[in-house]
């Protein structure tokens, strides 16, 4: 007895020394670069000649608030938010509804709404600049030639370039990029519900909408909390996809563009690395309960 | 299982019981997803197919007004000078991108042993705080890892993108490999253990044998990954010239001073495309076998 639990011991360690350098890698790399940035972003550290590390407080995080700037790039991130993560959501989940059942040619539907996933968003962004172009009438051309065309000059618009729907008009590329993966979460939860529940309820005279909404959905809801952290952190520090767009235009300007352009444009490390801060807490808020969680009903169903 | 998840995702629905004679309603429904799954299917198709239609007019063909319409003829013009200019950082980047998925596969691998059939102590708890890793806004770690990477004297090299997606990969690559060694019984290393097998034994001779889909996976999702790559590509390098990747060299091109050349524009999009969609082609399962893992739930 006493030799195998010495033995069990042994083989414990040797698990933790294999990960050992992950751990370490892990500390530094993301813990410790976090707290460094941290301390950063509570510094007097505000140009590329200051080498001014001294405590600053929260001066540069209250500094923000007053940045019209930054309050500008902050509301732009949450109406994008907002629209790509209800279209991403709605969309992704009508296309599992179409599938889900099994129809001939589910593959090819399948693999096309998927390929987005696969490429560059500053690849797309030349197809989608070009789609998304503001020209209108005559001169018209991407989806407002469409409309043009259709008859439907009144549904022509300036897309991302205009004032106040530049956002909405963003979300569309990015809900485009993330359907064909929420489809895929869905279709995998679909399907992982025995048929045998959606025949008793047709034995018992439910109507199909009736078993969706009674008996499908509330299996799903796991898929639908997991699709709401994935979209949400994405939306969050969303970069590439409207850097590849539209560059750092003021109209579609988020916080991940704007401290971009503020530690290399304005060098200044202090401000980026408090806007930095600001772009992990929100996500953390959201990602760490659900890590727990996840952690939790892992636990509980071993 | 993630790989539970993916064969239930990719798996088509066995139709052939659903044969039995469609009455009126079942038929309307069947022509109404045949619709709406087509209208689905050209919204999603529409962006590539404008570059590939595009790329195929020449330098100077290019015409807005007619650019949903396929050319006459096809004219490969704008492929040659623009590969021209893609053909280094493109090299630049297969070279950079191999060698960060194979160390991250390799990585991978053995932290997902551990976590799934090597546990210790507190194991789990490292694990998710690993997973965090995963979701962090890689803004909140580009200004230290610049200053490191320059401490270190990796800075102005090729290396520093190597590092940074061996290092930020390492939570995704091990989540893959931990949820695919799930799927392995335990009963399969109790035994090899009674027969007084160590675990490096094991791990050699028993999982590694039986790891190949688990490495094609990570693979895949690194290559892809690391290729899209534009956040590191841009701040690690900083923009110099010498560095740039496939993402930064085509932002060169189609940045916001050229956005006339169309032509262009579209060629070179396409052409940074083309690895990571051949990819997708030939291997989709498994890249959406990547994705799914990256979800967490199983």
């Amino acid at each position: 007895m006493a030799l195998k639990s010495k033995k069990r011991i042994q083989s414990h360690w040797g698990g933790f020394f294999f990960v050992l350098p992950s751990i370490i890698a892990m500390s530094i790399f993301v813990y410790g670069m976090i707290g460094w940035t941290v301390k950063f972003s509570l510094s007097n550290r505000t140009s590329a000649w200051s080498v001014d590390n001294s405590f600053a407080g929260l001066a540069n995080f209250t500094g923000l608030l007053d940045d019209p700037e930054f309050t500008h790039a902050f509301s732009n991130l949450v109406k994008f938010t907002l629209v790509f993560m209800i279209g991403t959501l709605l969309s992704g989940l009508i296309m599992a509804l179409l599938l889900e059942k099994g129809i001939k040619g589910e593959g090819l539907f399948r693999s096309i709404y998927l390929y987005p996933m696969a490429i560059s968003f500053i690849a797309m962004g030349t197809s989608w600049r070009w789609l998304l172009d503001s020209a209108e009438g005559e001169k018209a051309t991407g989806i407002n030639l469409i409309f043009h065309k259709a008859g439907l000059s009144a549904l022509e618009n300036s897309w991302y370039t205009s004032e106040k729907g530049s956002m909405y008009a963003m979300a569309l590329p990015a809900i485009w990029q993330m359907s064909g993966y929420v489809m895929a979460l869905f279709l995998a939860g679909f399907r992982g519900i025995p048929d045998d529940l959606r025949e008793a309820a047709r034995v018992d005279g439910a109507s199909e909408f009736k078993i969706y909404r009674h008996i499908l959905f509330p299996q799903l809801s796991p898929t639908f909390l997991t699709v709401l952290i994935i979209l949400g952190h994405i939306s969050m520090k969303v970069f590439d996809l409207i850097y590849g767009i539209a560059g750092k235009g003021y109209v579609t300007k988020v916080l991940a563009i704007y401290m971009w352009q503020v530690i290399f444009d304005f060098q200044n490390y202090a401000k980026g690395a408090a806007i930095a801060v600001i772009i992990l807490v929100m996500i953390a808020i959201v990602v760490i309960p659900y890590l727990i969680y996840v952690n939790k009903t892992e636990e509980a169903n071993k | 299982m993630s790989s539970d998840l993916a064969s239930r995702a990719t798996q088509s629905k066995d139709i052939s019981r659903n044969k039995k004679k469609l009455d009126g309603k079942g038929q309307f429904w069947l022509v109404f997803r045949y619709i709406a799954l087509s209208l689905l299917f050209v919204i999603a198709a529409l962006p590539i197919y404008i570059m590939v239609i595009n790329s195929v007019k020449g330098i100077t063909g290019v015409d807005q007004a007619t650019a949903f319409i396929p050319p006459t003829s096809l004219d490969f013009g704008a492929w040659g000078p623009t590969w021209d200019i893609l053909r280094e950082p493109m090299f630049r980047t297969l070279w950079f991108v191999l060698q960060s998925s194979i160390i991250s596969a390799i990585i991978g691998s053995i932290n997902g042993f551990v976590f799934s059939k090597w546990r210790f102590k507190g194991s789990t708890v490292i694990f998710t705080t690993f997973l965090f890793g995963m979701f962090i806004p890689y803004q909140a770690i580009m200004i230290p890892l610049t200053q490191f990477n320059r401490w270190a004297g990796i800075g102005g090299t090729i290396y520093v993108l190597v590092f940074a997606h061996v290092i930020y990969g390492i939570p995704i690559c091990t989540l893959i490999f931990r949820n695919y060694y799930q799927g392995i019984p335990n009963e399969l290393i109790e035994a090899a253990r009674v027969d007084g097998a160590s675990m490096v034994t094991i791990y050699r001779s028993i999982i590694l044998p039986l790891s190949i889909p688990g490495f094609v996976v990570v693979l895949i999702w690194q290559f892809t990954s690391a290729w899209n790559d534009f956040l590191f590509a841009i701040f690690l390098t900083g923009g110099s010239p010498k560095l740039s990747v496939a993402t930064t060299a085509l932002n060169f091109i189609t940045g916001s001073g050229n956005q006339v050349y169309y032509g262009n524009n579209m060629t070179a999009s396409l052409i940074v495309s083309i690895p990571t969609l051949l990819v997708y082609m030939f291997l989709g399962r498994y890249f959406l076998r990547g994705l799914l893992s990256g979800s967490l739930k199983g």
